[in-house]
């Protein structure tokens, strides 16, 4: 990687493009919703300068150190440089948390560190903000291999995750599985059907012009079938989530991947 | 942002037989199973018309099988890989049988992708839109069958 980059003398863009670049695949056939793209699309998440994703990096950044709340805190009052505090972070979420004795994802544990230590108002799922800055904290783990637990409490919530996964539902009586696992590499007309990973959530979407959450396409994933989506932050998405998570071990986190 | 990519974006997901369909039918014919493998008799008792059938595989918001098979239709770009490759599928198999993988694909392969064009019953969390609906009505099913009798 990159070596013929550092001797050319090149702006800074290719050389950062040189040094992000995504490795096609983990272990076992895993592979990124990357390795599926154009190499038009696969160039623009390369590069930094290009990446429309990295308007909510540099978003949540802002909001990071932004006083927010009745308690006079920001985010950075508590966890000080997120370069540090926030660094494998996205590898290990979603993750089961004793209080509450359920999973919990990035945006929950964002909204509960507003409404429990900032006196801030929660921001609503696929808001600016919500998106910026789980897109932020992302960002810190970027090229790390993704390691959810899937052990002890953490069980069952995972067992909900993969019937969910595997439940045909909708008009159309698809299951996730039926296009993410038996028909991955294969093409629905012009779309060429990938893992439905999540490894570069939230994602810059070129047909949403803008970053998107897990669960935003979740229940895009859902209606395209005809059948009723759940909630965002619902707990049926919570355990999917982490059921996905667990499909895609190993690959590297890629916030903000940029996706067709 | 290359033309490849800008192309693709726009053409979205293909595959969903989107969520703004016209009103589709209600399942109020009855059919006959027979061995597992085949409806012998026609849903309406009314002739399919062949250029229908070829025109409801196209259409997205029905039939849409060239999200899956490839199928001698030219013209259309982006036939889809999923299932088998349609040509020939009226020398394989008979009317009844054909019937059978439209109607209800599920009798022949339980774990099939396929959705079953004319079924209303097990579905689990159906938008409430297509609540007690098919996908095609019983006409279009026979439209398409006369259309894949085309494929020798
Ligand atoms: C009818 C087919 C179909 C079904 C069923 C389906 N999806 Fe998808 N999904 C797609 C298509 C098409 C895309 C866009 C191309 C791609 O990445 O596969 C997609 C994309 C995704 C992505 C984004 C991947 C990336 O790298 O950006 C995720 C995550 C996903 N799906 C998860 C799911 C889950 C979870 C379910 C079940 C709740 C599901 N899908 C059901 C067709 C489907
Ligand atoms: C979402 C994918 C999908 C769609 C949409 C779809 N099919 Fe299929 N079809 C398949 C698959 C996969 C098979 C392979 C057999 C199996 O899975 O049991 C198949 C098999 C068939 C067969 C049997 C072919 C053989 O040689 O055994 C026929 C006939 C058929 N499909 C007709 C149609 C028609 C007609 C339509 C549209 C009205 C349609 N299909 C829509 C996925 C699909």
């Amino acid at each position: 990687m990159g070596k013929r980059h550092l001797g050319a003398g090149l702006a800074v863009g290719a050389l950062l493009a040189a040094s992000l670049a995504v490795p096609a695949g983990a272990d076992d056939g895993i592979r990124s919703g990357y390795s599926y793209m154009t190499p038009e699309t696969k160039g623009m998440q390369d590069d930094d300068f290009q990446n429309p994703g990295m308007i909510w990096v540099d978003d949540g950044e802002k909001l990071w150190n932004t006083v927010d709340g009745k308690a006079g805190k920001a985010c950075a009052t508590c966890h000080k440089d997120a370069a540090t505090s926030m660094k494998g972070v996205a590898t290990v979420y979603p993750k089961y948390d004793p209080k509450i004795k359920k999973v919990k994802n990035i945006e929950w544990q964002v909204n509960n560190c507003r409404t429990e230590r900032m006196q801030a108002k929660p921001w609503k799922y696929e808001s600016g903000q919500l998106l910026a800055m789980t897109v932020y904290i992302r960002h810190q783990s970027r090229g790390m291999p993704m390691n959810v637990s899937v052990d002890g409490d953490a069980i069952p919530f995972f067992q909900a995750g993969e019937k969910f996964y595997n439940q045909r539902r909708g008009l159309l009586d698809m299951a996730c599985k039926h296009c993410h696992a038996d028909n991955a590499g294969k093409n629905a007309r012009a779309n060429l059907l990938s893992q439905g990973q999540t490894n570069g959530f939230p994602v810059y979407r070129l047909k949403w012009q803008k970053a998107g959450s897990t669960h935003r396409r979740f229940r895009g994933c859902n209606k395209q079938v005809r059948a009723t989506p759940y909630k965002a932050g619902s707990d049926e998405y919570m355990n999917l989530e982490l059921y996905v998570a667990w499909r895609g071990r190993g690959l590297p986190v890629e916030t903000p991947a940029v996706r067709n | 942002m290359g033309i490849r990519t800008l192309a693709v974006a726009a053409m979205g997901v293909a595959l969903t037989l989107a969520v703004h369909g016209d009103a589709a039918a209600a399942e109020s014919v009855k059919y006959k199973v027979v061995d597992e493998s085949s409806i012998p008799k026609s849903l309406t008792g009314k002739p399919g018309d062949p250029k229908k059938g070829r025109a409801l595989a196209i259409n997205r918001k029905k039939g849409n099988c060239l999200a899956c098979h490839v199928m001698p239709i030219p013209e259309q770009p982006f036939h889809g890989n999923i299932g088998t490759d349609l040509n020939g599928v009226g020398s394989r198999y008979s009317e009844g049988e054909l019937r059978l993988r439209v109607v209800d694909p599920k009798v022949v392969n339980p774990d099939t992708i396929m959705p079953a064009f004319y079924k209303t019953a097990g579905l689990h969390r159906v938008l409430k839109k297509w609540q007690g609906k098919t996908i095609i009505g019983a006409q279009d099913v026979e439209d398409i069958i006369a259309y894949l009798k085309t494929l020798k």
